[in-house]
């Protein structure tokens, strides 16, 4: 199986996929529930990757802090993550980023009102949510 | 099957171009940004996998096909890759043709010059080796998810 689907012209035109298809079929073998994939969904998911990886970098830059318009940061990454729908699936892998001294302030109050609360229902898990961001 | 750390991430090299290709010149991508981008490449992929394997169990299959990857697609809100990657999947079935026509012509040419002692039984081979190899992925993909 050939590792690059290679749509070389004479003119030495790009390639239809750059992305090494033996990786992708890796990951996407790594699901559990999948049993065989055909060539064509290989390519396709191949290829899918790819207008992925531009979507994500060009819309994170447009919406990225206008200060830093020379530069592509995790930031915006993680702001795109954070506040676009579309892209909300990658809200755990990018999570935004805070000072630490900052967390340890969030964790103090987070005792301080579970302390409050011990007789009342507990509302935990948004607490929670809310320190990992 | 064990899959090491390293084989579910994509190239560097390969993931920088398409960055660099999708941005204005000179526009720097700092190293967290592209190995974020990385992971969520790897992660765009599980996640359009198993949702066409959704649509393929919905259809009472077992392979993932084409259509399944582009009604994934919808699913997961990307209609914007719809149209370039039903582009990409003609432009994959022409090459795909191409390439077969390309062999069977050469092996029509190979046996018009060597004296076969039974050339109607030789064709039947060339022709069905094309296919066998096809299949072939597919078995040894099917091996794989017994082991």
């Amino acid at each position: 199986m050939a590792d690059v689907v290679v749509g070389k012209d004479k003119c030495g035109e790009q390639r239809l996929v750059s992305l090494p298809l033996s990786r992708i079929r890796v990951i996407m073998k790594s699901s559990p529930e999948v049993s065989s994939i055909n060539q064509e969904a290989l390519v396709l998911t191949a290829k899918a990757t790819e207008l992925f990886v531009q979507y994500l970098a060009s819309y994170s830059y447009r919406h990225g802090s206008g200060r830093e318009k020379k530069a592509l940061t995790y930031s915006d990454l993680a702001n795109t993550a954070e506040e676009s729908e579309t892209f909300q699936f990658l809200a755990d892998i990018l999570p935004k980023k805070i000072l630490a001294s900052k967390y340890l302030k969030m964790l103090k109050e987070e005792k301080r009102e579970e302390d409050d609360e011990e007789e009342n229902d507990n509302d935990d898990q948004n607490d929670e949510d809310e320190a990992e961001s | 099957m064990a899959e090491r750390p390293e084989d579910l991430n994509l190239p560097n090299a390969v993931i920088t171009r398409i960055i660099k290709e999708a941005l204005p010149d000179g526009v720097n991508i700092s190293k967290e940004a592209r190995s974020a981008i990385s992971r969520a490449a790897s992660v765009f992929v599980l996640y359009a996998t198993s949702c066409a394997n959704n649509f393929a169990m919905k259809g009472k299959r077992k392979t993932l096909n084409a259509s399944d990857v582009l009604s994934a697609m919808e699913e997961m809100e990307f209609q914007r890759f719809v149209t370039p990657l039903k582009e990409a999947l003609e432009a994959y079935r022409r090459e795909q043709k191409g390439k077969k026509e390309a062999s069977e012509q050469k092996k029509k040419d190979r046996d018009k010059k060597t004296d076969s002692e039974e050339p109607d039984k030789s064709r039947d081979e060339d022709n069905d080796e094309d296919e066998e190899r096809l299949e072939e992925e597919e078995q040894n993909e099917e091996e794989e998810v017994d082991n």
